[in-house]
């Protein structure tokens, strides 16, 4: 099984107006490396997510995600934004973004590992080290070690 | 405390997890432990039965519904969006433990009719769950007072009572110590013992009948409840005032809560409404209802004693014991108790020891009773049983209220026939008594102590064969169901 995330799925300038322009952007991340295959598709269905129920979280954290059809591998892309984009959080924009993206029929070994994700995104010093990442390379390692 | 607690959330990938972690992350902050089932895509892994079942209370963070939640039915439980478990974990935390705090109040229980094993029930074996609601609350303070006032009567004499408060003992007059401040260095550790044992029986009745009243209203019951209790001490009324305190406050809020505020009137409501003419109507009834009649039949009970005199002394202290065990502590105990040291000061040594053994008898008749017929008792009962044995030696008649608060109708006809039994023996044999207290440790101040003795044993006999008579012959349906729900909430 491949990594969830990869150097390339990890946008530490990520701009966008407003949370479904950067959702776009790290959904093109993942189309470029293969793991979603339609982007339309694929954000349609992170939209009807969002729709049921903002996915900020208190603490600067946006995790827009979905189920879909149009996912080939359990993947996570990453973005930093500097200014921060609105997730809908009661206590302002986040400055992570998690795009999720799980296979429709995903076994569960799949996702016990976005499992393990998610429960990473609460402590604190996960957030600190990502928010102090240097690069795109040391953001995925970090990620994906913490999963091992 | 034991949390278990169910998260969900609509795709089932992401919130329900945070919302696990943070929950256990919060409870193991607060000391608490937690069994999170997610019930997300990676499949839900059931909780096991028997952890539900010890959990304290349970927490829901779902914005879908939890999946069987039959199985937590009549717990205490704390509910919200799964958002709340993940920003405000350590809050839901806080709330679930609060929640589990107060469960031991069967109003918990009753608040959950869906609980498949608790039965519907009647207003009997209500009435029994909220006398026992009060006295669970009450009986740490009934141990920690009588064992600390046992314990400064063997370190300091018997004549502690007197350095502290002030009298008569033994012929030596004693000024009461009036800064508490001063106690270590006038009275030694026996005097700050007595002290801080003499202020927890203080709260005796004050939270017997605060907890009754929240058995039966929740917290707001306990504000009038309390206060009622305060005055019940302040006019002499005795746990049986207690009682009633606690009664007349639950049943005021209970009346209050129906009142059916419109929106923007509900807040002041709780807050200030109900508080304020809940604590004023159950004072006012305590003060004026209650404590006037007290003391005029106090004072006529006084009079009516003064004017026995040269009756037969056997019946005499026949009278004086079932007065001493009717009320453990009350009114009509205090009348028979001033009578005994009255009757001490001018000299007549026999109406004290009479007194005196017929109030040793309650608490050492009742927790022989807890030997005899274990079963016939509530857990909690069976527990106070052992302390009531010092308690009982040390002249603490207090020991047998948490016996007779939480059933009144079979314990004090025991503890008054117990009573009567003793001080009739006690006079029969022409015991006397020096002191005015002191129990066992006193002993050596009686005169023919031999039969003094074998007025507690025969005092301590027919209170428990009474006890034991009256609780096999009329054990309601209604009590066990009441004792059942009892033994799961306290």
């Amino acid at each position: 099984m491949s990594d969830l995330i990869t150097a390339d799925l990890v946008d530490l300038d990520l701009t966008g107006a407003d949370r479904h322009a950067a959702t776009a952007a790290l959904a093109a991340r993942l189309a470029a490396a293969g793991r979603v295959t339609d982007t339309e598709g694929f954000l349609a269905d992170v939209r009807a997510r969002e729709e049921q129920m903002p996915t900020g979280i208190e603490g600067g954290i946006g995790i827009p995600h979905a189920r879909s059809a149009h996912v080939t591998a359990p993947s996570l892309a990453f973005g930093r934004s500097a200014a921060g984009v609105d997730f809908g959080a009661d206590d302002g924009p986040a400055d992570l973004v998690f795009l999720i993206a799980a296979p429709a029929g995903g076994g569960s070994d799949h996702m016990t590992i976005l499992a393990s994700l998610a429960r990473k995104l609460v402590h604190q010093d996960f957030k600190a080290a990502l928010r102090d990442a240097p690069d795109a390379a040391a953001a995925a390692a970090l990620i994906n070690s913490a999963l091992a | 405390m034991k949390l278990v607690a169910v998260t969900s959330c609509p795709t089932g990938i992401a919130h329900t997890y945070m919302a696990a972690e943070a929950l256990e992350q919060a409870a193991k902050d607060a000391g608490h432990e937690i069994h999170v089932e997610t019930q997300g895509a990676a499949g839900a892994e059931p909780l096991d039965p028997a952890v539900i079942a010890a959990a304290d209370a349970v927490i829901f963070a779902a914005d879908v519904n939890v999946r069987e939640k039959d199985r937590f039915a009549g717990k205490p439980l704390v509910s919200g969006p799964v958002k709340r478990g993940i920003n405000h974990a350590a809050d839901m935390v806080a709330e679930a433990a609060a929640k589990a705090a107060e469960a031991p109040a069967p109003a918990a229980a009753a608040a959950a009719p869906a609980a498949p094993a608790g039965p519907k029930l009647g207003p009997g074996a209500k009435l029994r769950l909220w006398l026992m609601t009060g006295v669970s609350y009450m009986l740490p303070f009934v141990a920690a007072g009588g064992i600390l006032i046992a314990l400064a009567f063997v370190i300091g004499g018997a004549e502690i009572a007197n350095v502290v408060n002030g009298g008569t003992f033994e012929g030596v007059t004693y000024e009461a110590i009036a800064d508490p401040t001063r106690l270590l260095a006038e009275a030694g550790i026996a005097g700050v013992m007595f002290y801080i044992g003499g202020l927890a029986f203080s709260m005796l009745v004050p939270i017997l009948a605060g907890f009754i009243a929240f058995g039966m209203a929740d917290r707001m019951g306990i504000a009038p409840g309390v206060v009622g209790g305060l005055i019940a001490v302040a006019v002499g009324a005795g746990f049986l005032g207690g009682v009633a305190a606690g009664l007349i406050a639950g049943a005021i809020v209970m009346a209050l809560k129906l009142v059916k505020a419109n929106q923007a009137f509900s807040g002041i409501m709780r807050i200030v409404i109900v508080p304020l003419v809940s604590v004023f109507a159950t004072g006012f009834t305590m003060l004026v209802l209650i404590g006037r009649p007290i003391a005029e039949a106090q004072a006529w009970l006084t009079d009516w004693l003064a004017g026995l005199s040269g009756v037969d002394a056997v019946l005499l202290g026949l009278l004086l014991g079932a007065m001493m065990g009717f009320d453990l502590g009350g009114p009509v105990n205090k009348v028979a108790y001033l009578f005994g040291v009255g009757a001490l000061a001018s000299g007549d040594l026999t109406i004290m020891a009479a007194v005196m053994a017929a109030g040793m008898v309650p608490p050492l008749g009742l927790a022989l009773a807890t030997v005899v017929r274990p079963r016939l008792f509530s857990q909690p009962e069976r527990q106070s049983g052992k302390a009531a044995w010092l308690l009982g030696a040390f002249f603490i008649s207090e020991g047998a209220i948490p016996f007779a608060a939480a059933d009144p109708l079979r314990v004090i006809p025991s503890t008054v026939i117990g009573g009567a039994a003793a001080g009739a023996v006690s006079m029969a044999f022409g015991s006397t008594l020096r002191a005015p207290h002191g129990g066992v440790w006193v002993l050596p101040l009686i005169g023919n102590p031999g039969g003094f003795v074998v007025a507690l044993l025969a005092g301590a006999a027919a209170t428990c064969l009474c006890a034991v008579v009256l609780k096999t012959a009329w054990k309601s349906k209604a009590a066990a169901a009441a004792d059942d729900q009892a033994l799961v909430t306290i």
